[in-house]
């Protein structure tokens, strides 16, 4: 099945689909639900990619899946509210999602629920603040 | 007692033996130096690095320790894996603030005496990742740093002289001490 009978399909049972021009956003509350059927019905088998954007008054998670035997992608976003920053772990759907969310953690600062391991991943435990994030103030480095 | 003062002409074997075979062989098989300016030949010529690269400078560290500029020309071809048998710690690379306690705790770990060599600007200095959240602006922060070699990365040439350079300054500490300039050439 091509994607955007997929997407069509996927419109139909998800009331909060957006079809964008190359993704497709949905509501964080059914999120979990589109992307395990994306895996068992439709055989997006590998998530290639997941990252979050720092938008003004909101975050986005971006997820890029796959299938490796059509080799075809998708890309799926969701909003994420700056004050609560936690959405649901795709470790249950595709568990290579533990180091990426890991980062996105570390650098993001957005929790992600359900994971297994919540940890920073690159910078050192008793760093302070998330410094991909627009606000992150840091000072410091060469001396003056 | 009277103390015999050793002429300047006359070798001190001279004063045990006339029998001219001897004397010759031992003028020309014995040198006579404090001790510790015989152990820094020693050190200055085999000089022990620690394996140990943390960026793309370690990648000129390993060149200059293949065929190509072969460091085994000059004796410092012994990169040891562990830090108990090295006496030079080549910093080649960015020190993270995750990895400085780390570098830290492997430069603890080298027996005395040790020197550091600071290889490329991430170590000199932090480089273009001194504004950086996460680099230690340059390698004397942590450690007490003898040789700088600029470069980004610096090629292997430049740490070959560099090498020399440690080497210059482990043979000759005092003048290194007070005019640091005598001991390049």
């Amino acid at each position: 099945m091509e994607s955007n009978q997929i997407i069509q399909e996927l419109k139909d049972k998800y009331r909060s689909i957006e079809i964008n021009k190359n993704s497709v956003t949905v509501a964080e509350e059914e999120l979990l639900p589109l992307m395990r059927q994306l895996r068992d019905v439709y055989g997006f088998n590998y998530l290639t990619d997941e990252t979050a954007v720092d938008y003004k008054d909101y975050f986005e998670i971006v997820y890029n899946v796959c299938r490796l035997c059509r080799g075809d992608m998708l890309m799926i976003k969701t909003k994420v509210d700056k004050e609560k920053a936690a959405v649901p772990s795709m470790f249950s759907i595709w568990p290579g999602a533990v180091w990426m969310e890991r980062e996105i953690y570390d650098l993001m600062g957005i929790n992600f629920t359900g994971h297994p391991d919540m940890r920073r991943i690159l910078l050192d435990d008793n760093f302070e603040g998330h410094p991909l994030r627009k606000d992150f103030k840091w000072t410091g480095g060469r001396e003056v | 007692m009277e103390v015999k003062k050793p002429s300047p002409e006359r070798h001190p074997v001279e004063e045990l033996t006339a029998d001219p075979v001897i004397v010759e062989q031992v003028k020309r098989t014995i040198a006579l130096a404090p001790l510790e300016k015989l152990l820094n030949l020693a050190r200055a010529n085999s000089l022990w690095p620690v394996t140990f690269g943390l960026a793309c400078c370690a990648i000129e560290m390993m060149a200059a320790g293949g065929p190509r500029f072969d460091l085994a020309r000059f004796g410092y071809e012994v990169f040891r894996p562990s830090p108990r048998q090295a006496d030079v710690m080549i910093v080649a690379g960015t020190i993270t603030k995750k990895m400085a306690p780390y570098v830290r705790r492997i430069y603890d770990q080298m027996p005395e005496p040790k020197w550091v060599v600071a290889m490329g600007s991430c170590a000199i200095s932090g480089g273009p990742f001194v504004d950086s959240y996460s680099v230690v602006p340059g390698a004397d922060k942590l450690l007490p740093v003898d040789v700088y070699i600029p470069g980004c990365p610096p090629r292997p040439d430049a740490l070959i002289h560099g090498m020399l350079l440690l080497k210059e300054k482990v043979k000759n500490p005092k003048v290194v001490e007070s005019e640091p300039w005598k001991a390049i050439k």
